[in-house]
Order: structure tokens, then sequence, then C-alpha cells
């Protein structure tokens, strides 16, 4: 495999949570990997994807496919960005032979950001240090697409200081669903309600997840109803020492 | 004919011609485990009791017969024309009317019983579910109007489950117009999601197994 | 999507009782399900699921031949097959039939299909008297309603509710107790089952190689329905065939355990014919009426056929997370939650509700519960596709189109993206670090507007990513 990785950070971390993409680097060179940022990434396309617009979707797909093509490995900091490319742009290039096999090939190269760290770095104590009651939130692409579930987990259990709760119910969506959490905005609210009534009964003082996007639903609603409990990526976390 | 209209239809949509051949479909999947008889009848009684039935074992069909006396006391009973339920002396018991052949008489006889007594073809210790069929021996209205049912069966009746039934009676069609499958008291949670028993099959079930 | 959704949504959403009914009784379905098909009690739930979409996909794509194996077994054993393309053929059907056998009054027990075709709604227009024997549905029917959920109808309705409409129905004294209510019922129905003329039932699954309807209850109305009355008559979608009897346990074992929690229902009815000879009870004669009713459109699509695998047991509902705020009467067609939300647009076309299929979150729940694996996202982002294709033949909503293209366009050129970036962080508030409560009114438009009615905004950090990454 080698030790160099390529970033995906995703649009989301880049122009909103940029700390995420350097927390995720920060972990990935303590580990010993040399990390690089192909400049010409933007999106994966999962917006127009989710919205209908497939013709739309297949372009930004390609402009992906073209930027990504040298590396080797690449790291995402999301589960529905990762699932987007692993498991959606084949859905998108039926039809174009050529660019399937592009597809095909790239699926084998994307890694999600945990299970990189356990699959394939083959890590779960990267020595993080971090004091606190954590509830872990479950992104949907990740749990029910990627199949993750213990790995975060883990790698949680790990940290030093940290204590793990877990929310009842479990493995229910926060809400945001892309396009969904604007158009259907009241009732994305109420889902995302329901989530912080978990949280809050779980007496956790930091949420954890995989995906930026839920976390940005999730604080917003935290924020919304006064609550004084954080949101934070999993590379944020580990990046704690 | 809305028939070959429909048919035409499906046909085309699955690019299908009329009398093509069709492929084998998936092996049936049917998987017997071994279990013994005292852990069927075990199971079968335990069953039956965690859905609020009742269940009772009894030696001997004379035993059987004194376990029904008793239950039917001061009730109205009917019986079905079982030929078990005749051998055990149960469908002559003081208080039992047995042996109806016309459907209205049936109708109107359980209708006003208290308690319907069956024996039953099979029963299937897995789930707690008697197996009863339709037939001169067994009317279906005997189990499902009255109240409360009690079922005497021998205990060679009683098999593993669904896939032990299946397994010897594949066609249950070439035998009978009904076979139903009992599984516990009537049941419904459609008002507030209360449990209430008895709407609008028997609300009390009691299986007796013998042997 | 249409405002009559929007504003249904809105309504039930702000139904505090409402809501509460909805979540609960749908989190403990949804508990009794997961209990049940847990890997200590029942080891081989996936094997049984992955069993059961393969006999249903080699069924539908082979549906002609089970349909005309199905029908003639049913003759072998005494009974008829009608086949009918739509809700106008089967209620001509029922209603020559009851006129020619001087019926008046007719018995039915559970069936989403006979909504489907509004069987009593027709019946009734006709003078017959068609009553619901299951007590959901008739309490459902009593309030001139329709059901709520697949299995648990009358969700929407507390034990006040019921003891209003039996008083203003049944003309009985006020009764709030349930287990009383239920015994209300009980009286009213009996005297219906065994003075009806003809009793209407529904079909969980058709075996084809015995001719058989199979029908799965836990009330025993289905079974007095279809022993009761001299006539049965089984009104079925096509898409009910299953191939052979020694297929039916693993349907079995997939249904009760879907729905309700339960490892069997009450009584299954395994019912092929007209009574036999010698058979002391039972109907005199059987019908299984085969509806179309648009099933065939949903054939040649090789993933959209899916979609008629469904075995009706509701899991999805119970598991999805849309469904358990809006409940079943925001959707615009009898079937509701995930599954109503594919068969819907496939039935009545997309223009019908083109909110539908974006009203979900995608979160993938209802895939993973379904026992018959329909990949229900799947076919929702189809559908989402259809709804963009048929907006653009009509012109409609062409500003949305116009953003994404205008996305597209961005995210393929970077520098244009980093710009497009900058811009915005420079407009937006940078909050000191605090997420967003509200905007000034010029910039809270659309999306944003959207989003900040029910949470708040991230501030926007001083540097993007690529910036930092390159001051590093």
């Amino acid at each position: 495999m080698g030790n160099r990785v390529s970033l995906f950070v995703t649009c989301m971390v880049d122009q909103l949570f940029p700390k995420v993409g350097m927390a995720m680097a920060d972990v990935l060179e303590r580990l010993g990997y040399a990390v690089d940022f192909p400049e010409e990434q933007t999106c994966c396309g999962q917006p127009a994807y989710n919205s209908g617009y497939r013709a739309e979707a297949r372009t930004v797909a390609r402009h992906f496919l073209r930027t990504f093509e040298a590396s080797e490995t690449i790291v995402v900091p999301s589960g529905s960005c990762t699932a987007m490319v692993t498991h959606h742009f084949q859905d998108l290039f039926q039809k174009e032979p050529e660019t399937l096999a592009l597809v095909r090939a790239m699926e084998k190269k994307v890694h999600e950001f945990a299970t990189f760290l356990t699959d394939v770095a083959g890590v779960e104590d990267v020595g993080a240090r971090m004091d606190g009651v954590a509830t872990f939130h479950d992104g949907c692409h990740g749990l029910r697409e990627l199949g993750i579930r213990s790995a975060p987990r883990r790698l949680l259990a790990r940290v030093k200081g940290l204590k793990l709760r877990e929310m009842a119910p479990a493995e229910e969506c926060c809400g945001f669903g892309g396009t969904f959490a604007v158009k259907f905005a009241e009732l994305s609210g109420a889902m995302a309600r329901t989530k912080i009534d978990a949280i809050v009964a779980t007496g956790a003082d930091t949420v954890v997840s995989l995906d930026p996007s839920c976390l940005m639903q999730i604080q917003g609603a935290l924020s919304r109803a006064g609550l004084n409990i954080r949101t934070m990526h999993m590379a944020e976390v580990l990046a704690s020492r | 004919m809305s028939r070959e209209n429909i048919l035409h239809k499906v046909r085309t949509a699955l690019g299908r011609s009329a009398g093509q051949a069709v492929a084998l479909p998936p092996p049936v999947r049917l998987r017997l485990p071994e279990v013994a008889m005292e852990d069927r009848i075990a199971t079968m009684r335990a069953r039956v009791e965690a859905l609020a039935g009742k269940t009772a074992r009894v030696p001997t069909m004379e035993a059987a017969r004194e376990f029904v006396a008793g239950a039917i006391a001061g009730k109205t009973a009917v019986a079905s024309n079982a030929p078990y339920l005749v051998e055990c002396g149960i469908s002559s018991l003081p208080g039992v009317r047995s042996g109806i052949r016309e459907v209205g008489e049936l109708m109107a006889v359980c209708a006003q019983a208290d308690i319907g007594i069956t024996s039953a073809d099979y029963a299937l210790s897995d789930t707690g579910t008697l197996v009863m069929m339709a037939s001169p021996a067994e009317g279906r209205l005997v189990s499902l109007l009255p109240p409360a049912h009690l079922a005497v069966v021998p205990r060679e009746r009683i098999l593993t489950g669904l896939d032990e039934l299946f397994t010897i009676l594949p066609d249950p069609a070439a035998l009978t117009s009904s076979m139903v499958l009992i599984t516990g008291p009537s049941q419904t949670g459609d008002i507030e999601q209360t449990l209430i028993r008895g709407v609008h099959g028997p609300g009390e079930i009691t299986v007796v197994i013998v042997g | 999507m249409s405002a009559e959704f929007d504003r249904k949504i809105h309504d039930t959403l702000a139904d505090a009782n409402l809501q509460l009914a909805i979540y609960k009784a749908t989190g403990q379905l949804k508990d009794d399900r997961i209990r049940t098909t847990a890997d200590s009690v029942l080891p081989d739930y996936q094997e049984l699921r992955t069993q059961a979409n393969a006999l249903k996909k080699h069924t539908i794509d082979n549906l002609d031949h089970y349909l005309e194996e199905f029908q003639r077994n049913v003759e072998a054993h005494g009974g008829k097959v009608v086949y009918c393309k739509d809700a106008t053929e089967v209620s001509d059907f029922v209603l020559d039939l009851a006129k020619r056998r001087g019926a008046r009054l007719i018995v039915k027990s559970k069936s989403m299909t006979t909504e489907e075709v509004d069987l009593n709604q027709r019946l009734a227009h006709h003078g017959m008297e068609s009553v619901e024997t299951d007590l959901g549905e008739y309490i459902v029917q009593l309030a001139h309603d329709r059901p709520y959920h697949i299995v648990a109808v009358s969700m929407h309705k507390t034990r006040y509710d019921v003891a209003d409409l039996f008083t203003k129905e049944l003309g009985v004294v006020r009764e709030t107790v349930p287990e009383k209510q239920a015994q209300i019922a009980r009286a009213v129905l009996r005297e219906k089952f065994l003075t009806a003329g003809i009793g209407i039932s529904g079909a969980n699954f058709l075996i084809a190689d015995s001719g058989a309807v199979v029908l799965v209850e836990n009330e025993g109305n289905a079974r007095l329905t279809t022993s009761a009355p001299k006539i049965h008559i089984a009104v079925a979608g096509i898409e009910k065939v299953i191939p052979r009897a020694a297929d039916l346990p693993v349907f079995l074992k997939l249904l009760g355990r879907s729905a309700t929690g339960q490892p069997l229902s009450v009584y299954t009815s395994f019912l092929s014919g007209p009574r036999r000879a010698g058979e002391v009870d039972g109907p005199e004669e059987f019908y299984v009426v085969l509806l179309d009713n648009g099933r065939t459109k949903l054939l040649p699509d090789r993933s959209r056929r899916e979609s008629l695998y469904c075995i009706r047991c509701g899991a999805c509902l119970n598991a999805c997370p849309v469904y358990r705020k809006i409940g079943g009467h925001c959707y615009p067609w009898v079937y509701s939650g995930p599954i109503g939300a594919i068969l819907t647009p496939q039935f009545m076309g997309v223009s019908h509700e083109p909110g539908l299929p974006f009203a979900s979150s995608l979160c993938g729940a209802c895939g993973e519960v379904c026992p018959v694996k329909i990949d229900i996202p799947k076919v929702l982002l189809e559908l989402r596709g259809e709804v963009r294709k048929s907006e653009a033949r009509e012109g409609l909503n062409r500003l949305e189109k116009l953003a994404f293209r205008v996305f597209a366009w961005v995210m393929t050129h970077p520098r244009i993206y980093e710009m497009a970036g900058r811009m915005a962080a420079s407009m937006a508030p940078a909050g000191d670090g605090k997420w967003i409560g509200s905007l000034p009114s010029p910039m809270s438009v659309g999306p944003l507007k959207a989003w900040l009615r029910e949470r708040d905004l991230p501030p926007s950090p001083p540097k993007s990513f690529r910036e930092m990454w390159r001051n590093r």
C-alpha cells in the first residue's frame, strides 16, 4: 500500500469545517503517512445526485475521477461522500463502459477515515487523549452503505480519559439528508430534535461522528436549543492530546 | 377479456412469450431440526403458555376425558367429529354437543356454545401452534366461534415446526379446502396498542397433550 | 412538492398528541421486530431474507407462468379466478355476483388492495352494506377515514375517539375502556359474520402449485369472513403469487416478525377452493380476483419491478424516521411510508405528488429492514431523476435546474469554486466563533432561511481548508 495518502477533504470541510481536515492530516502524519492534497478537488457531486440531477452529478463525478487519478490511496472524513464514490458513482456511468472502468478502479482506492485507520493502517490507539463523556452518532451512509459500526467505537475506546455512552434509539437518522434539510426543513428540524433528545439522555458532553453534515445538523439543533453540548468530528477527537 | 389483456401486458413487460418455459425456481428451503419428543412437548407447552394459553399433559385417553370433563363443568360445549375425541370418550361427555354434520346447525350451536372442543391434525412445538385441517371430522367453526377453544392432541402429532409440517405435507390443498395454523388466543392491539384477547376468535385456548 | 403535501406535513408535525402516538406505536413495533429477528433468536434471518428475495424475483420475472399455474389449480379445486384490470371491474364483478345471489350484506377482512380500489365506497354507492371486520379497519370505516398504517390502521385514534365514534355511529352508551369497546365491536360484527351473504378477503400470498390463498391475521375476523358466508371472494394483486406451498415457511417466518414481532401471527389460513365433499362447513363458492390496477406498469424496468416484491409487513414504516414524524395520512395514496413513496409515483405517475420521492433523507433504514430486500433508496433515487426529467419536459422548476447547472460548473472549475467560497465567507457573519441564530433579512432567503427556521448556522471560518493547507 505504501505510506502516501491523498486527502479528499470534501467541500463541506473545506469551506465550513477546515479544522476537521487539518486534524485528519495530523493524525495520518503522526502514523507515518505522507499526506498530499490534490488542489483540483472540489466535491463528490452528491447534492446533484440526491436531487435527481444525474447529468450534473456525472459532470462533477468525472472531475473527481480526474483529480484523483494519480492517487493510490484517498482518505475521506465523511461516510456519505465516501459512499457516493464507492457505491453510487457506478450507478451514474452504467452507460459509459470506459468511465465505469475508471470508477471501479477508484472504488478500491477511496477510504472513509475511521475505517482507514482500523482496517488499512491496522491501528486503534493513535495516542489520543481527551477528557469527557462522548456519545457516537452513526451517520446513515457510513452505517448502512459502508457497514461501519464497530470501527469508530473501537477508536474512541482507546482515547484516554474519554467515556463512551450509547444513544437510544441508536441508528436513527439526524434528519440532514442533503437538500432534504432545507426542502423539508420543518420535518428535518423535528428529526433533529428527536436526535438531540436521545443525545441529552446519555448525559454526554460531546457528540462524535464521522460525518460533517450530520455534525452540522446536530450542532445547529443543539445550539438552537441552547444546549451546552459540543460536536466533534472523529478526526478532531483523535488529534486531541 | 381482462385475463388475456393482463397476461399479455405481463408477458410483454417481462419479454416472455405465451407458454414459454421457466427456469427452475430457487430450491425449496426447509430445515429439519432433530428434537426429542419430550423436548417438543416441553417447548410446545412453554410457547402456548407464553401466549397466555393454557396447557395440560395427561398420560391416557381416559385421563384426557377426565380433564375435559372438569374444564367444561357448568359450560355448554360443542365438539368436532374428530375420531380421536370419540375414542377418548370426550364427544360423549354430558353437556357436549357433537356429531353435527349440517352447517346451519353447526353455526347455530357454535355461536351459542361457551367452549369448542377439537383435536388437531398436528402441533408445531417451536411456535406453540395447532394445525387444523377442515374435514368431515373437523369443522372450521368449532375452533372459531365459541369464546374458548380446547384441543386434545396425542403427542405423536407434535412436529418441530413449519419446516417439518411442509416437509411431510407439501400439498395441503390436496387434502382440504382449509388448513389453519392457530398460535395462541385471538388478539388485537388496534385501540391504543392495548392488547385485547377474544376479538373475534376464541380468547381462551387450552391444549391438552395426551401421552 | 404540492402545497397540500406541505400543509399536511406541517399540520401533523404541529399536533403534539399525534406525534407522540405515531412515535410510540411505531417504536413498539420496531422494537418487537428487532427483538424477534435478533441473531440469538433467529440466526438464519439474513439467509431467509435472501431466499425470500430470490423467490420473489423468480416469481415476478416469470409472473405469467405462475399466474396461469395458480389459476389451473384454483379451478382444479372447484374455485374460479377472475382477472380485473381496475377498480371498476372489481366492483362490477362483486356487484354482479351479489345481485345474482341476492346478497346485500358483505363482511370484509383487512385488505389494502381493496382500499386501493375503493371497494367499500363503490359497493355502498350501489346499495350494498360492506362491513369491515378487523377492529382497526372497523373503527376507520365508522370514522369515514383512511388507514394510518399498513398494519396498525387505527394508531391515530385514541380510546376517546373510539368512544365518541361508537356512541355516534352505534348509538351505544359512551364507553372509554378499550376492552369493553372491543366487546361492543365483537357483538356487532358477530351478527354480521353470521348473516352476511358474501365474505371478501385480501390475500397475503397466492400459492401457485396449490391454487391456495393464504391469510395471516391475529383477530380471527379473516377466518370468520372466509368460513361463515356461503361465498368467499379473495381480492389480490397479481404480484402476490409465490411458487410452492413449501415456500410458505420462509415468508411466514419473516412476515410475523417483521410486522409485529410475532414468530407467527395468531391465525394463518391456507384456503383452496370451496368446501370439499364431506366437509361440514366452509363456503360453497370460492373466487380469486387477480388485480392489475397498474402493477403491469412496474414490470418493464428491472429494478422498479422489485417494488412488487412487497409482502405488506409495514417494517419499513416503523423504521422510517420520516414516517415516524408525518404518519400515514400525509401520503397521498393508500400506501404510506417508504413503500408508499415508491409505489405511488409508479402507479399514479410522478406528477401526482412530485415532492414524494424527495420526502426522505435517504437514510436507508427501510431497505435494511425489508424482509424481501427491496432496495427502496435506489428506487427513490431513480424516481427523483424521473421527476427532474418530467419537470424539464414541462419547463417547471427551471431555477433549481439552473442552480444545479451552475453547481456542476463551479465544481469543475476549482479556481471559481475557491473564489465563490471566499465570497460567501466574506459575506457571512463571523459570529465570533458562535453558531448563528439569524441573518439580516436580505441574506435570509431560500435555503438559508429554511435552514435557520429550525437550527443555527455554522459560523464562517476565517480560512478555508485549502488556505490553511497552503500556509502550513
